[in-house]
Order: structure tokens, then sequence, then C-alpha cells
């Protein structure tokens, strides 16, 4: 095995058109696993700590580019207030060691269906940016990036440069299920994003599928009812009946399986009830909001 | 492959690290630093926390490569001359110590909250402490050492 330690972009590009069996390694918290196990021997290891760029995140043209390689505890002290659902989610990611190393672009390269960013990148409408030294850079858009357990869509020779994330326009929330509040990977989880600016909703539902998903119809269907109802510009209460149907919509959108964690039935029957608070709590945000604006 | 890195403040160089290899393999097996324990080699249990760069990580998840030109500090760096640390003094004290395997983990998570913090309140401590597990205290004696630590460090 060897050890690639490139120092720019152009040279961790250039590493990984050369070598197609090196493994990428951010923060190693997922990596350092596999070889730990014996699980994965990787004919090298592309260490992309050394690269500058990717410990950076700058605002863009109303989103966030996040570089690959900003850590879990960056997103929560610097950008809980303009990507509030993705914070939240990263304060649920292992223990503060695993916070300070593990990194959005590592989550994204691991594409667990557990991994915690996946949902709220997906409510959120979240590009990824990645990168070939032969063919430049192209953005995926988050929904379509995991292909399967596990997969991912990048070509054998492109690395993840960054995440482009909307700047949240209304209230985010984010839901997990585990067994207690530290180092628990998800049961399931849900995220939820209000975009009042174009009266839509987004969501991302994590481990009950073999990817990371959005519910589209629960989506049309929640932001569709508050239009009729003229909610968006009342702001009144959202009917407990119509968080409830949300709830079910989300669940239905769901593909889980029984495992270790939990049964494919428990992952529908908590994924309807996070979504039926998810969406009651960013409802109240929003109307408390209003209150706040007037 | 060589590995030149800082250990709790002296320049170390080691040779023939396999790539593959973490931190804590480095330090407990080439350097004769054994306080880091080994135990889940999967970053559940904080055992192996030590500093590196200022901030604790899991050193079983960090590769040995990533730590060149680095500064690493172990529980064996937290001492010094004048005997052991206040918060290893407060682990003795309190009693926050059965079978000790958990305790050089839980002491540098500690000791990076005092750091950080001057008065904790128990929800941070339990939060700062959450990647540790102990197996034996149940944790009350551990909560105890914490905040007799704090309780000193305000007095100082």
């Amino acid at each position: 095995m060897d050890f690639l330690q490139p120092r720019t972009w152009q040279d961790a590009l250039a590493l990984r058109a050369e070598r197609p069996d090196a493994l990428p390694i951010a923060g190693g918290t997922d990596v350092m696993v596999e070889i730990n196990f014996d699980r994965r021997r990787p004919g090298a290891l592309l260490d992309l700590g050394r690269v500058p760029e990717l410990r950076e995140w700058t605002p863009d043209d109303g989103r966030v580019r996040l570089g690959a390689g900003v850590s879990y505890a960056r997103v929560i002290s610097e950008l809980g207030e303009r990507l509030p659902g993705l914070a939240m989610a990263a304060r649920t990611v292992g223990s503060p060691q695993i916070r300070i190393r593990g990194t959005v672009g590592g989550n994204l390269g691991a594409a667990s269906p557990a991994g915690d960013s996946h949902p709220p990148l997906l409510a959120a409408e979240a590009t990824i940016e990645v990168v070939s030294a032969a063919r430049g850079r192209r953005e995926i858009p988050a929904a379509e990036f995991y292909t399967g357990v596990k997969r991912n869509a990048l070509a054998a020779d492109e690395l993840i440069a960054a995440v482009l994330i909307p700047v949240a326009s209304g209230p985010q929330q984010f839901c997990k299920i585990g067994t207690r509040n530290a180092m628990v990977i998800a049961v399931t989880a849900f995220a939820l994003a209000l975009h009042p600016d174009r009266r839509s909703v987004g969501t991302g539902i994590g481990s009950a599928a073999p990817t990371p998903r959005r519910a589209p119809e629960a989506e049309e269907f929640l932001a569709g009812e508050l239009a009729d109802a003229g909610l968006w510009e009342t702001r009144g209460p959202l009917p407990e009946t119509l968080a409830r149907a949300f709830g079910d919509r989300v669940a239905a959108a769901a593909d889980p399986i029984d495992d270790v964690r939990g049964t494919a039935a428990y992952r529908r029957h908590a994924l309807s009830v996070m979504a039926r608070r998810a969406a009651t709590w960013a409802w109240n945000d929003y109307r408390t909001d209003s209150r706040k604006a007037a | 492959m060589r590995v030149t890195t800082t250990v709790n403040g002296t320049e170390r160089e080691v040779d023939g690290v396999w790539p593959g290899e973490s931190l804590l393999y480095v330090l407990r097996e080439r350097l004769g630093l054994p306080g880091s324990k080994n135990a889940c080699e999967q970053g559940e249990c904080g055992s192996c926390t030590v500093y590196l760069d200022g901030e604790p990580v899991c050193s079983c998840l960090v590769a040995a490569g990533q730590a060149i030109g680095r500064e690493v500090t172990t529980v064996e760096g937290l001492a010094g001359d004048g005997g052991l640390h206040p918060v290893q003094e407060a682990f003795v004290e309190a009693g926050a110590v059965q079978c000790g395997f958990c305790t050089p983990g839980l002491v540098v998570a500690a000791h990076d909250l005092l750091e950080r913090v001057d008065q904790p309140s128990d929800p941070e401590i339990r939060e700062a402490l959450a990647g540790n597990l102990c197996r034996c205290t149940g944790y009350e004696k551990i909560l105890d050492a914490v905040r007799l630590a704090a309780q000193r460090q305000a007095a100082r």
C-alpha cells in the first residue's frame, strides 16, 4: 500500500487519475475503520488532508460553497445560521472526537444510506461539485448523487471538491432515531426544509432505502395544501391532520429493510412520526419568524 | 514509510511504518507510549483519544501519515515536572477509576473540556465525554472528578 499526500488540488486530481486503486481519505473516520478491520486493502491511501482549499467554505451567490474537507465541528460552529439543517445533523454525528475529524465530503464519498449529511443536503437541494483532471468540473444534484448502497456518481478519476448548498430561506429541521444520543448510526433519519421564497418544501430520508432519497410526493402535497389554504401568507397554524397526512406520505416514500438496527416496519412508523414533528416544528418556526419580522 | 511527528513536545522519527497504520499503533507499538489504549479500533470508545494539533481525536482513526509534521499530545504528556495534572489528580481523588482502561481517553477528553470551558455545566460535561465509554464506573465518579477539577481550576 502507498500513502499519497498531495499538497495542492492539482496534484490531488493528477494522483486520482493515475491511481484508480487509491482510496481517498479525509478525516479517516470511515476509511480507517475499514482498514483497521481488514475490510479494505486499497493499493494506496490518497490523503486529502493537506489540500488547503478543501478546508475552506465561501459564500457563493446565495449558496455556501462548502469545501469537501470542512469538518462537522466547523459546520456546527461557523454555519449554523446559514445551513441550519446540515448543522443540526452535524451535531448528531458520532462524538466530539469524530466531529472534529469527520467531513461532509467524506460522508458523500462513503455514500452510506445512513450518513447523517445526506438528508439535509437533499432537503436543501444541494449540488455536489466534482472534478477530474481530464474533464474539469461538473455539478451533480444531491438527489442524483447516491446511486446504490455505498455507491455514488463519482467517476474513477473524480474527486469531490465541494458541496454547494443554498442558504436557508426558511426553517429547517433534522430528526434521527438511535439508541442513545451519541455514537449512533441512524436507525432512520429525516430532514425537512421550508422554502418560503418559492413556496416549496424539501425532504430527505436517511437509513430507510438503499440510498438516501427525497419524498417528492410528500413535498408537493404539503406545499400544495399550504398554498391552497393560504397558509404561506396568513402563517396560520399547521393543521394536525395535514401534518399526519404528510408523515404518512414520507413513510410511503421509504423502502426500508429489516436489519440489526431496526425493522422495516419500525423505520416506516418512525419516519411518519419524525416527518409530522419536523413539519410542525418548522412551521411553528415560520410563524414565529413572521412575528419577529412584524 | 517514514513518519516524523512531534509527540509530547519532542520530535520523533519512525521508519518502516505501514501506510495503513494508525497513529495509535505508532504511538503504542513504535514509540513506547502505551497510555493511549487500543479497544474498539472504530472510534466508538474514545480510549485512544489524543490531541492532534490541539484538538482531541481518536488516534485509531488517524492514519499515521496524516500525523506527519503535526503535534501530538498523549496522556503521557499531560503531567508536568510538578507531578500529575489537576485533572489526573481529580480522577484519583474522586475514585473515577475502576479497571482503568478508559481512563487515559477520559482524562484527555476532560482536559480538553476544561481548557475550553471554565465552569462546565453537567450537560456540557456529558456532551464532552460522550465519545468515551466506561464499562465499570457508571460514570458518576467520572462526573465527580471533572466537577472537582473544574472547581480547583476556578479557584486558582
